[in-house]
């Protein structure tokens, strides 16, 4: 059906790139044994982002996504971001 | 109606009757939670208010005194200063970020509601020990929370201080002062008046932060039972909004747009609707459905007493509402015309203008009619001293200094104390000072404000009243160190359960002595702010009376002396040998039994003061250190570890000497060609003065008691707080 | 004829008063430049000062990028026109791509204001061009946000190019290479961390940001 418009449920995990200095995670690994848990590695902090977008489909939903994060969300220079989209209806569902 | 609500919400059987009273009826639920928050403890100072008249509060330079929003003063040119000083500890114990930040928010908003840009902060902090791992968790979170606010919401914090005892544990004090600049006759007060006129809300959507937070949080202290449950009432500091929301308040002044305004706080919009009804005369009309809101389902008193930040009301004619939308729409800030100024007294609040009467309570009756409690007072047992006579008081005279030292720059390098280009003395030293400008067009008016943040809750513990007009001593002491004269005082009481007789007593007394030194020094008090309640597992903490001074500099062109030390210089004490070890750090550090304070004598201080000041202003001091805590030993470290120059110095014969504590007592560097000047002019006065030595070398020496390597003074000093306190936390 | 500067102001900017002043005490004139206009007439240079434009959210200069003020400020730099980045305004410049790299949060996960030391690393940029290389400036910074990092290519390329134009003398906030501000290839976009308009008064602490104005003033 032409011109129908669905919403998707869209959650942006934002981290920062391989190799790019990460002092918020490096401060929790470090701080870990002293509470007693000695056994966590490869801490990194991010941020995460969620909205809630109109498309016609999935595919395009994606595309809007993509550019939206590489636009806007995340700095090219340091971050990167894995996207996950989920029909509303099938959101709302699980 | 349930009998039991009104408990429920922190309202004594006689307050609900007397509720019952006042309205001819019995009040709904609405009117009770209105009520309930207006009568806390915290908004109605019920248990303090008897005694705080007692305070002098006017000069021909006061143009507004205690009742507003913040304490206004003339100084000259055709500019006047507000200022105000607030706590915000309850929060801070809980949620130490949010807690602070949104302290800050608050006093900011009694300050620009006043009329005037906000263009200092200051932070008077007081923490468990920096051994309790949760104070120190407090502690990272209330100074990330002040830097995080205050940073981002463009006001420089140019100054403060901090302290680290185990009677704050569980219950930490964080005292934020906000000093403004404003053309004098910008003066904006928080009333409404004009039948017609207009109430708008301006800033940020009303959700459900601190709900409750009035009564629940500030009135009452903390059990063990962990204060998870307390946690939602805690709010949430945008300081984005708060910026600009000051932006357009300012231009709507400067348009001579409003009647009046009002800053959102403690008990949100039934504070702000009542007050500004009350100090009009008139009654008014408040439509929630108006209210623009964050959260959907909220109810009618959520929406009244809700604490959300970063609201005012502006009370505007009709003709200006236009001019006022387009301001707000240029800053991106919200405006609602909510409420409507009405004939008679009479405070409504609708579900819609033409709507269902929620409530209708006699406005000023919420204020007006708080109760005034006398509480009972009861001076606690005196507590028999241990002689320092009988006492070795030091085992290792040098051990013992270098763990009094503590240099708060960990604390204060978090905070934009440069913005605004005023800053003349910032953070670190006896008092703060900034150019005076004019706030309209910037110019320089070639004279200085100077601030001063001051407690000593060891002292007051001791004798609350020879302990506060020590404070009061001190806070002026500071001033003339840095060449000012004062001008006014605000002050924010920090004490324990007003239902305890000895807390009382201790409140009613520091307020005497608060009002003799005032008095006597001729400073009024401008404002103040009272925190009771302070107390943990019914534990109460030590008074806490802590004091704003500000002041004026007539003609700064050089920057004052600091801490400064230079090679060749002679070190002069000036003032009487008189000290004691009773509420001493060194008697905290050893655990002495409390012992008498050393009082002040208005005359001499004055004296000294009055030379201080023109010593200062003159030039002829190279480098002055007030002493307070920690006494003359601790000053000389300090100033050995701020200027990196050792000193060679005699005529301290022991720790009392070293480590005793007495006001009146000034310790200067002096070029050698200004000694006999600086001798004579003090023997012309009548104050004693002994010559201590001399500045040089590399060492740190007091003859017959010590002498150190002058880079262990350094590193003690600066290795304290950072040792305890890490790298500091990433805002929640 | 005193130059015009134009001072940028987006929603959370506070140090525009500043930077105006600082330029005013050196003979120029300054002006206000509103985010949502995209108005540069008569103006001879650019500041984008410091202060939380759009509060820092997301990042900081994320949002100012987008406004019209930055696309004119865009052409405007494509033109040759000298334009100054001061903390806040040097995240703007690299988030809208007229500088590279970026700036992170600092390595000690505090905010930091105070002075530092840095050295002028290059006279050939519209900021230092009567500076001497070598000079040593007591400037304050005052920033969480101003660890300045890039690639490693971008960073041989700046190297080479000589376009660091600060460094700091004791690197306080763990920026690579000791980076305290750099600037584009045509040399007429300059972004540093510290704030010389904080440093324009004796009374204040220091005159060592006098320099970097004058240059920036002359610049035209």
């Amino acid at each position: 059906m032409l011109g129908v418009s669905l919403l998707f449920s869209v959650f942006v995990d934002v981290c920062l790139r391989k190799g790019i200095a990460d002092p918020a995670g490096s401060t929790i690994e470090r701080s870990l044994p002293t509470l007693g848990f000695s056994n966590v590695r490869d801490v990194s902090v991010g941020k995460t982002i969620r909205f809630v977008i109109d498309a016609e489909n999935e595919k395009e939903a994606h595309e809007k996504v993509e550019t939206i994060c590489s636009t806007f969300l995340t700095n090219p220079v340091i971050e990167e971001a894995e996207i996950t989209i989920e029909n509303l209806e099938q959101a709302e569902r699980n | 109606m349930d009998d039991s609500l009104h408990r429920a919400l922190g309202l004594t059987d006689e307050e609900a009757k007397k509720i019952g009273d006042i309205l001819g009826r019995k009040p709904n639920p609405l009117e009770l939670a209105m009520y309930s928050v207006m009568w806390s403890e915290h908004c109605s100072y019920k248990s303090s208010r008897l005694h705080l008249s007692r305070l002098p509060t006017s000069a021909p330079w006061v143009l507004v005194g205690p009742g507003e929003n913040a304490g206004v003063i003339d100084v000259g040119d055709g500019i006047a200063v507000a200022i105000r000083i607030e706590s915000h500890n309850h929060p801070s114990a809980i949620e130490p970020y949010q807690g602070a930040a949104t302290g800050v928010g608050g006093i900011l908003r009694d300050i620009f509601t006043m009329g005037a840009r906000p263009i200092a902060l200051m932070d008077s902090l007081r923490f468990g020990p920096l051994t309790d791992a949760r104070s120190c968790w407090v502690a990272e979170g209330v100074v990330s929370g002040i830097s995080g606010y205050g940073n981002a919401v463009g006001v420089p914090t140019v100054g403060g201080e901090i302290d680290f005892d185990p009677t704050f544990q569980g219950n930490p004090l964080v005292n934020v002062l906000c000093l403004g600049t404003l053309p004098r006759d910008r003066l904006v007060l928080g009333q409404a008046s004009g039948i017609g006129n207009l109430a708008v809300l301006l800033g940020a959507a009303t959700g459900r932060d601190g709900i409750g937070g009035v009564s629940v949080l500030a009135s009452a202290g903390f059990s063990d039972q962990g204060d998870i449950e307390k946690r939602p009432s805690v709010q949430v500091g945008d300081p984005f909004e708060e910026k600009r929301l000051i932006e357009a308040c300012l231009e709507i002044f400067d348009s001579n747009l409003v009647v009046g305004i009002q800053d959102l706080g403690g008990a949100g919009l039934t504070c702000a609707t009542s007050e500004t009804a009350s100090r009009g005369g008139v009654g008014m009309d408040v439509d929630l459905s108006a209210v623009p809101q964050r959260e959907l389902g909220m109810e009618a008193h959520e929406i009244m007493i809700s604490e959300s930040q970063e609201r005012m009301l502006a009370i505007i004619e009709p003709s200006n509402l236009d001019r006022l939308f387009e301001i707000c729409n240029k800053w991106e800030v919200n405006a609602n015309v909510i409420g409507r100024v009405t004939k008679g007294n009479k405070l409504r609040i609708l579900d819609h203008f033409e709507g269902n009467v929620l409530a209708e309570i006699p406005a000023s009756s919420l204020h007006d009619d708080a109760p005034i409690y006398d509480r009972p007072k009861k001076k606690p047992e005196s507590k028999k001293s241990a002689l320092y006579e009988n006492v070795k008081v030091s085992d290792d005279l040098t051990s013992d200094l270098l763990s009094l030292l503590s240099d708060p720059s960990w604390v204060y390098n978090q905070y934009d104390h440069q913005l605004f280009l005023n800053t003349v003395v910032g953070p670190g030293y006896e008092a703060s000072v900034l150019k005076l400008r004019d706030p309209v067009n910037g110019f320089e008016t070639n004279n200085g404000l100077a601030i001063s943040t001051d407690g000593n809750h060891r002292w007051c513990a001791v004798n609350p009243r020879v302990g506060t007009k020590l404070v009061v001593a001190e806070g002026l002491m500071n001033l003339a160190c840095v060449g000012a004269y004062p001008l006014a005082l605000v002050n924010c009481l920090n004490f324990g359960n007003p239902e305890n007789p000895e807390v009382m007593w201790q409140l009613s007394e520091s307020i005497d002595g608060m009002a003799e030194a005032c008095e006597a020094f001729g400073i009024p008090v401008v404002g103040g702010n009272v925190s009771l309640y302070n107390e943990s597992s019914g534990v109460n903490i030590s008074p806490t009376p802590v004091i704003g001074m500000v002041g004026k500099i007539d003609g700064l062109y050089r920057r004052p002396p600091g801490f400064e030390l230079s090679e060749g210089n002679r070190l002069v004490l000036l003032g009487p040998n008189d000290v004691g070890l009773g509420g001493s750090l060194l008697g905290a550090l050893h655990g002495f039994e409390t012992e008498e304070l050393i009082d002040v004598n208005f005359q001499t201080h004055q004296v000294l003061a009055d030379l201080v000041r023109s010593l200062v202003s003159d030039g002829t001091i190279d480098g002055i250190h007030d002493l307070s805590a920690g006494g003359l030993g601790v000053a000389l470290a300090e100033m050995v570890a701020k200027s990196k120059c050792g000193v060679s110095v005699a005529r301290i014969p022991d720790a009392l000497a070293f480590f005793g504590e007495g006001p009146s007592r000034v310790l200067v560097s002096v070029h050698p060609e200004s000694v006999n000047d600086l001798l004579s002019r003090a023997e012309g006065a009548n104050i004693p003065t002994t010559r201590l030595g001399l500045v040089g070398g590399d060492r740190f020496t007091v003859k017959g008691l010590i002498d150190v390597p002058k880079e262990t003074v350094d590193s003690a000093f600066v290795t304290h707080i950072p040792n305890a306190l890490g790298a500091g936390t990433v805002s929640s | 004829m005193s130059a015009t500067v134009g001072v940028a102001v987006f929603p959370g900017t506070n140090c525009e008063l500043d930077s105006i002043h600082a330029v005013e005490s050196l003979g120029g004139n300054g002006k206000i430049l509103w985010h949502s206009s995209k108005n540069l007439a008569e103006v001879d240079a650019v500041i984008i000062p410091g202060g939380f434009a759009h509060g820092d959210y997301l990042r900081p200069g994320a949002i100012a990028r987008f406004s019209p003020l930055m696309s004119a400020i865009s052409d405007f730099a494509n033109n040759g026109g000298p334009v100054l980045g001061i903390c806040n305004g040097f995240q703007v410049l690299t988030e809208s791509g007229l500088l590279p790299g970026a700036l992170q949060k600092n390595k000690g996960l505090k905010f930091l204001c105070k002075t530092v030391e840095v050295c002028v690393v290059t006279e050939n940029s519209t900021l230092t061009r009567n500076a001497v290389k070598g000079a040593k400036l007591s400037l304050p910074i005052n920033h969480f946000e101003g660890n300045f990092t890039c690639s490693n290519e971008t960073l041989d390329t700046l190297l080479e190019q000589d376009r660091v134009v600060l460094r700091y003398c004791d690197n306080p906030n763990g920026s690579m290479n000791d980076i305290a501000g750099i600037c584009n290839e045509a040399r007429n976009v300059v972004g540093i961390m510290p704030h010389p308009e904080r440093a324009c008064d004796s009374l204040l602490g220091s005159e060592d940001g006098k320099i970097l104005f004058d240059s920036l003033l002359g610049s035209n």
